[in-house]
């Protein structure tokens, strides 16, 4: 066995931080999946009917939908009669301070580390908290309502402020786009709802955490985030789960509409459960998020993803109007037997439309990790631009690193560029590092951050303090 | 300070070092020449503690303690440092970013608090200064994109951040122009005292005009064949290897 060899055996073996579960009381319902379940869950949620319907539409177009298979993963296709669609802490109602929560979902916190009080005071960041199928905690909410921003759950959101929900829900990604997408349209039961009001600069990170926590449940959450004219938000969503032997099933849908003039940059950092060593268990990560870019808009897509077992996630940007950019940074770690196929689309519409492409794959372990991206300059687009670099790094000789870039190009005044590389981390490099005095764990941390840098470097601050210690967790010494 | 006996070293089944025997003294310098091949660089990384290479017999006692247990990052923290001949390349990491974390560990292992940000930036300008290095340097990716002269320079900038015990130049004077030579020379020269030792590997007198040693050694087939002072350099430069693999393999 070379030294190679060795350091990857033992850093392979990083335990998952997160892995607890909370043991707070649950109002669940049967699993399965039928239109009686749908209309459970929407009166359980004390719904409009517009929106029952809205579910029901989509439960009879995933119905005749196929579970896609072209992406490059592999596994055991889940039967949706045996999840768990709707969990909920069971708590008083209408929490009037973070402090009248759970004793229990207070540990949660703490264990996530996210203490709530500690983030308002110091980083000034309004938190959403999703734990199984509903929001639990929303905090700075007053603050905010004096400039006209809603950040509330979205079930809130529904009952508060139904005109906006109806007007802008689906219309990203529509109910019939695809298989997950159609299954959380029928039945997603919370998530986090943001509107900020024309010509307003949010004065803070809006940031939402999921945690799934029951057993046998599935988690479906939905995001809103509509920043109308001239707005700016930055917002950033994390994810964890309990360690368990099943495959828990993720499949969120997030729509952001930038309006004329306006700039969304969505940050994630996913860390749901990746599974054992052995590849048993760890979430299914099924998402569908896209964005659509009005005039001169922006939305930005930053992810860090390390978690889960399976991912599929293509953060996509609809450039419809003229003058608008659309950006993706992504980091996306495999390690042991965790598989990744993430990506994004660009689809340009609008004339001087402008993309980023900036992808980071890092794999470790016996993990598979896929590029794919889609870059479209339709016809309108005059003097689209695109550029895209997709970088793999790798680490011993069992994982596997894949780039699937497809462009189609309509408009001949489009201009894209393309760059992709495929490196390393040597032994060599660790010598060096150890020879200047740095371990081996401290050596592959510096060498991944330093690799994702530009990626890293789009987050927000605190965040991204953050993500560089879960970068160190997630390959703890898998160098080779 | 440093002292190998009969050390024996193979990398892969091949024997490269067939029985070292070195003394080095504090505020000595000692040169080790050698044709290629002869195994001067294996020699550095041994003593490094480069662990692809297998150690079948001797020691290596590093003032008074034996190291051969010892990690490379233990050594270096104990004050043995090695200048590379090919610098490694790290992308997106900074040559400040590089050198805050390779000093902090360093005082982490002696129980030492990190040092604080403004004299850390201090400490880099001053040694900039020594090395004639100019600003925007520190913030350059480390060795990516730099030229032979600047890597090397980036290695003696190290060195003299890390204020070494031991130090090891492994062809430090591989791939530099004359004036580069002369800078990174002055430097090394600056930076030695009675505290300290140089081992200086080259295969060329050239360095040994700027970098004046004590002892010169000559390595050939695993084994230092023949030791002298600084007159034995010149004498190899006249007269090439030939004439001592000869008195070698007479013995």
């Amino acid at each position: 066995m070379t030294e190679e060899d060795k350091i990857l055996e033992e850093v392979t073996g990083a335990e998952y931080k997160y892995g607890f579960t909370t043991d707070v009381e649950s109002d669940t319902i049967p699993k399965g999946l039928n239109e009686d379940v749908i209309r459970l869950i929407s009166k359980k949620k004390e719904e409009p009917q517009w929106l029952l319907e809205h579910r029901l539409k989509a439960f009879e177009s995933w119905k005749k939908m196929e579970e896609p298979d072209w992406a490059n993963i592999k596994y055991k296709k889940p039967n949706y009669q045996d999840i768990i669609y709707y969990a909920a802490p069971k708590q008083k109602k209408e929490l009037k301070s973070l402090d009248e929560l759970d004793p229990e979902m207070k540990k949660t916190f703490d264990k996530l580390g996210i203490s709530l009080d500690e983030q308002k005071k110091l980083a000034g960041v309004a938190v959403d908290f999703v734990m199984d199928s509903v929001s639990v905690a929303t905090s700075f909410k007053d603050k905010l309502g004096e400039l006209g921003i809603i950040f509330c759950s979205i079930s809130e959101a529904v009952k508060e402020h139904p005109e906006l929900v109806k007007k802008y829900l689906g219309t990203v990604v529509p109910t019939t786009d695809n298989f997950f997408s159609a299954l959380n349209s029928a039945v997603f039961t919370d998530g986090s709802f943001c509107y900020i009001p024309k010509g307003v600069r949010c004065p803070m990170e809006l940031s939402t955490y999921f945690r799934i926590n029951q057993a046998g449940t599935g988690q479906f959450e939905r995001t809103l985030v509509i920043a109308d004219e001239g707005s700016y938000v930055s917002y950033l969503e994390g994810c964890t789960a309990p360690m368990r032997d099943e495959n828990q099933l993720h499949a969120a849908v997030v729509e952001l509409i930038a309006m004329n003039d306006a700039e969304i940059k969505y940050s994630t950092v996913q860390n749901w459960y990746p599974g054992d060593a052995n590849g048993v268990g760890g979430v299914f990560n099924f998402v569908t998020k896209r964005g659509l870019c009005h005039k001169r808009s922006k939305i930005s897509w930053t992810q860090v993803e390390t978690g889960s077992a399976v991912t599929w996630k293509y953060p996509s940007c609809i450039l419809k109007g003229d003058d608008s950019i659309g950006e993706f940074y992504s980091v996306a770690v495999t390690n042991n037997y965790q598989q990744a196929d993430t990506g994004t689309k660009m689809i340009h519409l609008g004339k001087n439309s402008k993309s980023t492409i900036i992808s980071k794959g890092i794999c470790a372990g016996k993990s598979e990790g896929s590029y794919r991206g889609l870059v479209k300059i339709q016809k309108s687009a005059e003097n689209a631009r695109n550029f895209s670099q997709c970088d793999s790094l790798l680490m011993g000789d069992k994982c596997g690193s894949h780039t699937f870039p497809y462009i189609e190009v309509k408009n001949k005044s489009a201009k894209i560029e393309h760059e992709a590389t495929t490196s390393k981390i040597g032994e060599d490099q660790i010598f060096y590092c150890n020879q200047r005095g740095i371990g081996t764990e401290e050596a592959i941390a510096l060498i991944v951050n330093g690799y994702c840098k530009d990626v890293l470097n789009q987050l927000p601050m605190e965040f991204a303090v953050e993500a560089q210690k879960l970068l160190a967790i997630s390959l703890e010494g898998s160098v080779g | 300070m440093l002292e190998i006996k009969d050390l024996k070293a193979s990398i892969e089944g091949n024997k490269i070092l067939t029985g070292i025997n070195l003394k080095v003294n504090a505020g000595e310098v000692h040169a080790i020449m050698g044709p290629n091949g002869s195994g001067k660089s294996t020699l550095s990384s041994v003593i490094a503690g480069r662990e692809e290479y297998e150690i079948e017999d001797g020691s290596i006692d590093f003032n008074g303690s034996d190291i051969m247990a010892l990690s490379p990052e233990e050594r270096s923290h104990k004050g043995i440092f090695l200048s590379f001949q090919y610098p490694i390349e790290i992308p997106g990491v900074s040559v400040s970013n590089f050198l805050k974390t390779s000093l902090n560990e360093s005082r982490k292992a002696q129980g030492l608090e990190p040092m604080p940000a403004g004299d850390l930036l201090k400490m880099m300008r001053e040694k900039m200064e020594l090395l004639e290095i100019k600003k925007g340097f520190l913030s350059r990716s480390l060795n990516q994109g730099f030229s032979g002269g600047e890597k090397k320079r980036n290695e003696i900038f190290q060195m003299a951040m890390l204020e070494p015990k031991l130090a090891i130049l492994d062809e430090t004077d591989s791939g530099l122009d004359i004036d580069a030579l002369r800078i990174v020379a002055n430097g090394v020269n600056k930076l030695k005292s009675k505290d300290n030792a140089t081992i200086v590997i080259t295969h060329y007198q050239r360095l040994l005009d700027y970098i004046v040693p004590d002892y010169v050694h000559v390595l050939y087939d695993g084994k230092i064949v023949k030791s002298g002072t600084k007159e034995l350099a010149l004498e190899l430069e006249e007269n090439g290897y030939d004439w001592i693999i000869k008195e070698a393999e007479g013995k």
